[in-house]
């Protein structure tokens, strides 16, 4: 009991870890954007400057933009307490268990097994489920499920994920000026810059949005990871979930007809199914791995 | 040279104030959290409690002839009233619990009883408040593990010796006292 309990806190504070490592890695690649813009228009501390002010507006749009539009955008309405007890409840034990405000619950009318939950502070979380997850789990599934989606509200886990795209965001627009600048020769102007420099810059203003997209991914499978280690945490029961996910990968429901690219890292598993590195989630197998080994 | 030793001198305390405060604080940021996963506890505990009177009604007309398995939740919900401080009302607490199943393990003989919306309803309220008191317990005993190893652990004990912040009681029960329910048919 105590050997698994230590190995639950181990997934979550090594994924922690990595997430920490991720974001530094982003803004990093940000700022060293920054500095070239800034040697090819002449000043450095102008160029780093345009990167900090554009990503912290960024930052902030998340921050005004609400959660209404997503939950309208996917279809999904309030759960009733009548129909949905057990939905309800579940939610409701599983945010004690957490320590954390009751979110609003939602059903969206799909029949693929999928759940999502958005918010960008606990207080103001909302968690919803398919109608397909509802009928083709059993009980300690979907409390498997919702323990993930839970702990997705408990960790930050949206505001995390949205601060990680809008930086991705501030990044493509950066690339974007400093390619501009090229094409209409700002450096060009009295000012002697090294066609080494220019190569680099080229090739950074080319390659840092696909860095930054990969490295976005990367995030967001960490987060899928520390999610189903802390859901499991929570249940106490890691086979809920691995069950929960192995019914996914066997079910073949058309995916969800309202997901769409934006939102898909806020579900629970990949509405697109897609492989590998170019998924916001982890491989199933890989995820029901990990949950049979805690 | 002696005005380096005095600004590492005040270097150290500054670091030492600063520990000092961030430590009291966290032991009062703990101790807030389990008063606060307590009154959760509580909350699940009266909510059960008021939906007692609501299942008797509902299984008085039929279970005529249970009348020990009816009398056990009507006792233990006396002894569950009665209840003082996280260990009594964890006992009590059992026993309620082991009570309600046993109605339930009962019902499962009334097919016209187990078929009622009314019954339903409150056989899924009263499981889902039971699942409710065992996250609660979960949430308040993690947060009093945490506390309590705060208060023990060296150096923060320092601070919960000062201020006298004591450990907190778990709200568990003994695994022996747990199957001691005696169910009547």
């Amino acid at each position: 009991m105590i050997m698994e309990k230590k190995s639950f806190y181990d997934h979550i504070s090594a994924n922690k870890r990595n997430s920490v490592f991720l974001i530094l890695i982003t803004l990093g690649i940000l700022i060293f954007l920054g500095y070239f813009l800034g040697l090819i228009l002449g000043n450095v501390y102008f160029g780093v400057t345009i990167a900090v002010i554009v990503s912290l507006f960024m930052v902030m749009i998340t921050f005004v933009a609400g959660d209404e539009l997503i939950l309208k955008a996917s279809g999904a309405v309030p759960a009733d307490k009548r129909h949905h007890a057990f939905l309800i409840n579940t939610v409701e034990g599983l945010s004690i268990a957490a320590g954390i405000p009751k979110p609003k619950i939602y059903i969206i009318e799909d029949e693929t097994i999928n759940a999502f939950a958005i918010g960008r502070k606990p207080e103001k979380a909302s968690v919803a489920a398919t109608t397909g997850a509802l009928k083709k789990l059993n009980r300690t599934e979907l409390e498997g499920v919702l323990g993930h989606e839970i702990s997705h509200v408990k960790n930050y886990d949206v505001r995390f994920m949205m601060i990680t795209v809008v930086m991705i965001g501030a990044i493509i627009l950066l690339s974007d000026f400093l390619l501009r600048s090229f094409i209409f020769g700002v450096g060009g102007r009295g000012r002697k810059v090294h066609p080494a420099l220019i190569v680099v810059a080229l090739a950074l203003a080319i390659l840092a949005p696909i860095a930054g997209y990969l490295i976005k991914l990367a995030v967001s499978r960490k987060r899928e990871f520390l999610a189903d280690a802390n859901g499991a945490l929570l249940t106490r029961h890691p086979s809920g979930l691995a069950g929960a996910l192995r019914k996914i990968k066997n079910d073949n429901t058309k995916p969800t007809r309202t997901a769409n690219k934006a939102v898909s890292h806020l579900y629970f598993s990949n509405p697109f199914k897609n492989t590998a590195i170019l998924s916001t989630h982890p491989p199933l197998d890989e995820r029901i791995k990990r949950l049979e080994n805690m | 040279m002696v005005s380096a030793v005095l600004w590492i001198v005040i270097v150290i305390l500054v670091v030492l104030v600063l520990w000092f405060i961030l430590a009291y604080n966290s032991f009062v940021r703990l101790k807030n959290r389990i008063n606060n996963a307590w009154s959760q506890i509580d909350v699940q505990l009266k909510r059960r409690f008021d939906l007692i009177p609501n299942l008797m009604e509902s299984v008085k007309g039929y279970m005529k002839h249970e009348r020990g398995v009816l009398k056990e939740v009507t006792s233990a919900r006396t002894e569950f009233l009665k209840a003082k401080g996280p260990k009594e009302m964890a006992q009590a607490e059992g026993h309620l619990a082991g009570a309600l199943k046993s109605i339930f393990a009962v019902a499962e003989n009334y097919p016209t009883l187990r078929a009622s919306e009314n019954f339903m309803q409150l056989q899924e309220e009263l499981s889902g408040t039971e699942s409710k008191i065992a996250y609660a317990r979960q949430h308040y005993n993690d947060s009093v593990l945490e506390y309590n190893n705060k208060v023990q652990m060296f150096p923060s004990r320092i601070i919960a010796g000062i201020f006298g912040f004591g450990q907190r009681e778990f709200f568990d029960v003994p695994e022996a006292e747990r199957k001691n329910i005696k169910v009547s048919f």
